[in-house]
């Protein structure tokens, strides 16, 4: 289900750009009060599982909103976006281990070969329409997957990139200390969602919802919807690859896994568990299903069975994710209040 | 890379035949398992993401089967018959529900089946590898053909896949009920008001495509090891085979499955690690170059 799809009868759109920039302050003073709440959880709890678990939601929620940018945003449904955390965890970790830079031109780095290759795979998929560009991208991945796999020398093949990535210590902040990596991580996320956010806010980001909409008017108003879709395929590949390196550096290697297409059907489930109408419903989808994956497989080996009973549920129960589900509960109980 | 091996087998014909058949199998099995998909996507208009699971429910069902009554012809019946029937609960129960929902809800919902189905099969069956073994009627010797080795079994494999294939195609075309089916595909909406009951024909397409993977499995059984998850390897290339071929196109299916089944036989040679690569490698230059595949008619 598109965001379109949940909003239909909803009020109209509200654009108007007067309030953008207190909006745009709004933002910041969340993601200031979001970051200092992470921030000292550490002194509430001295639980290394519970921090563990925020690493862990801040990889893949960076993931999953990314991809959202894409699937809710643009109607750009990819099946293979997981091909760029994967991406983003292997060039971290080899350029980490084989040159030997500090960790944050090993990340600008990183960043500049998803650019690239982002751009190269991007300028193919998104002339294809929906079906076909979601096969061509899964396409892609298997592609990347299979590259991996068999350039064993450079990538160690199915046993991933092992000996470990070094963590230099750079302006004082030392990654191989678990509390420097927590807060690494948790500035990496609030930066990455707030950045996210500013996009999918502007002018472009109205661009890309007129586009998953109404691609053939969007055109006819002069929107270069070529260009547009490329550029958000390859912004959102490199909030991806933010998540990879999270996930490299947190389990300090990376493994195939990693670039399979696994990824991102997780996150796809995860856009639809948490819903695609509202910004933070791929970050609340996450939190869900790293919390249903951690109990599920403690209490029963056949996991498959609940999850799978789980995503029955949203599909066919509730037919959207919870977030949008809440969304719609709170906009009903407005509209009745108001009469 | 290992270019030395292929055009050495390449020079061979005794290497020629052996990997022609090898890959002549693998291409007609995919070919049961895609042609179904392609039938279920060209009349349904869905992505049937599970129909990894039907493979793997036939294979299952043809090995218990055939450990119970020792009869292989009763294996393959159970094997496709039992399919048929799980095909038609799920189509009517399950997937009927998501009809003209987003694609990405019916994809969750067969995401969810391939999930429980494995899981089925993990407690009924076991996690363990599992196999069938050669029925006796095969345990002969194999025939040579200009110095290569090809089983007795390879042959009936792609004789019945064949057979299939030629039932499938002229029925669709020539029979009545391929009429109603291709009619529906088109316009389900005057179908329905001419007084056919669509949701029958959506059952039985659905049937009919599962009973195919059925098949296919059941036929896979004895050359293959039976595991929980053997279907998704086998969804991701008959997928491959369904977008080269163009979706909906039985024709498509059989070339795109003949093309992925010689490239996996003879890649194997050139490239060991790099098979699947090859597979993929295809498909992205097929979608670039034509958007709906070989044989496909709409253009996306």
């Amino acid at each position: 289900m598109s965001e379109a799809q949940a909003e239909q009868g909803a009020s109209t759109l509200n654009v108007s750009r007067t309030g953008a920039k207190s909006q745009r302050y709004r933002d910041v003073l969340i993601a200031l009060i979001a970051f200092t709440v992470l921030a000292s959880l550490p002194m509430l709890t001295s639980s290394k599982f519970l921090l563990d678990f925020v690493i862990r939601c801040s990889a893949y929620g960076l993931f999953a909103t990314s991809l959202n940018l894409l699937v809710g945003y643009t109607g750009l449904t990819s099946f293979g976006h997981g091909m760029f955390f994967g991406l983003g965890a292997y060039g971290y970790g080899l350029v980490m281990q084989k040159t030997g830079v500090s960790i944050p031109v090993a990340f600008v780095a990183t960043l500049l070969i998803t650019l690239v290759v982002a751009t190269v795979i991007g300028a193919i998929c998104v002339r294809l329409k929906e079906i076909y560009f979601a096969f061509v991208t899964l396409a892609f991945q298997m592609l990347i997957h299979s590259t991996i796999l068999s350039w064993v020398s450079l990538t160690g093949g199915d046993q991933g990139l092992r000996g470990g990535i070094p963590r230099p210590a750079f302006l004082g902040i030392d990654l191989s200390n678990h509390l420097h990596l927590y807060i690494f991580s948790c500035a990496l996320l609030v930066i990455g969602l707030l950045l996210m956010r500013q996009i999918a806010q502007s002018p472009f980001g109205y661009t890309l919802r007129m586009i998953r909409d109404n691609a053939a008017r969007a055109s006819f108003v002069g929107i270069d919807v070529y260009r547009a879709k490329l550029t958000i395929f390859v912004l959102a590949a490199l909030f991806a690859s933010v998540g990879g390196m999270i996930m490299a550096l947190f389990v300090s290697g990376a493994y195939p896994e990693f670039a399979y297409w696994t990824i991102s059907g997780e996150g796809i489930f995860i856009n639809m568990l948490g819903g695609v109408t509202t910004f933070l419903g791929p970050m609340v989808g996450t939190v869900l299903l790293l919390i249903l994956n951690d109990t599920v497989t403690r209490f029963t080996e056949y996991h498959g069975i609940v999850l799978g009973i789980v995503i029955l549920f949203f599909a066919i129960g509730l037919r959207k994710g919870l977030m949008d589900f809440a969304y719609e509960w709170y906009a009903q109980r407005r509209d009745r209040e108001r009469g | 890379m290992d270019l030395d091996a292929l055009t050495g087998c390449l020079a061979s014909s005794a290497c020629l035949v052996t990997q022609t058949t090898s890959g002549l199998i693998i291409g007609m099995l995919l070919f049961l398992v895609a042609v179904g998909l392609t039938l279920i996507f060209g009349v349904l208009k869905v992505v049937n993401f599970s129909h990894g699971a039907f493979y793997m429910f036939g294979a299952y069902f043809a090995m218990t089967a055939y450990q119970l009554t020792g009869s292989f012809a009763l294996a393959m019946f159970c094997g496709a018959a039992g399919t048929a029937v799980i095909g038609l609960i799920f189509e009517r129960v399950f997937m009927s529900r998501v009809y003209g929902a987003d694609v990405l809800m019916q994809l969750l919902v067969c995401y969810a089946f391939v999930l429980i189905f494995d899981d089925v099969v993990r407690m009924i069956w076991g996690p363990e590898f599992k196999s069938m073994g050669m029925p006796a009627a095969f345990q002969v010797m194999p025939l040579f053909i200009a110095g290569g080795v090809v089983p007795p079994y390879y042959l009936l494999l792609i004789g019945v896949a064949l057979a299939a294939a030629l039932i499938l195609g002229l029925g669709l075309a020539r029979t009545r009920i391929g009429k109603v089916i291709r009619a529906a595909a088109h316009n389900p909406g005057m179908v329905s008001a001419l007084g056919i009951n669509t949701g029958l024909i959506y059952g039985g397409v659905f049937a009919l495509g599962g009973m195919l993977a059925g098949l296919a499995g059941a036929l896979a059984a004895p050359v293959r090891s039976l595991t929980p998850g053997m279907g998704f390897s086998v969804l991701i290339e008959s997928f491959i085979v369904t977008v080269i071929g163009g979706m909906g196109s039985i024709l498509g299916a059989l070339i795109g499955a003949l093309l992925i089944g010689l490239i996996r036989s003879f890649g194997s040679l050139g490239f060991p690690l790099f098979t699947e690569g090859l597979m993929y490698l295809f498909m992205v230059i097929v979608l670039v170059s034509r958007p709906s595949g070989l044989f496909g008619k709409e253009v996306a």
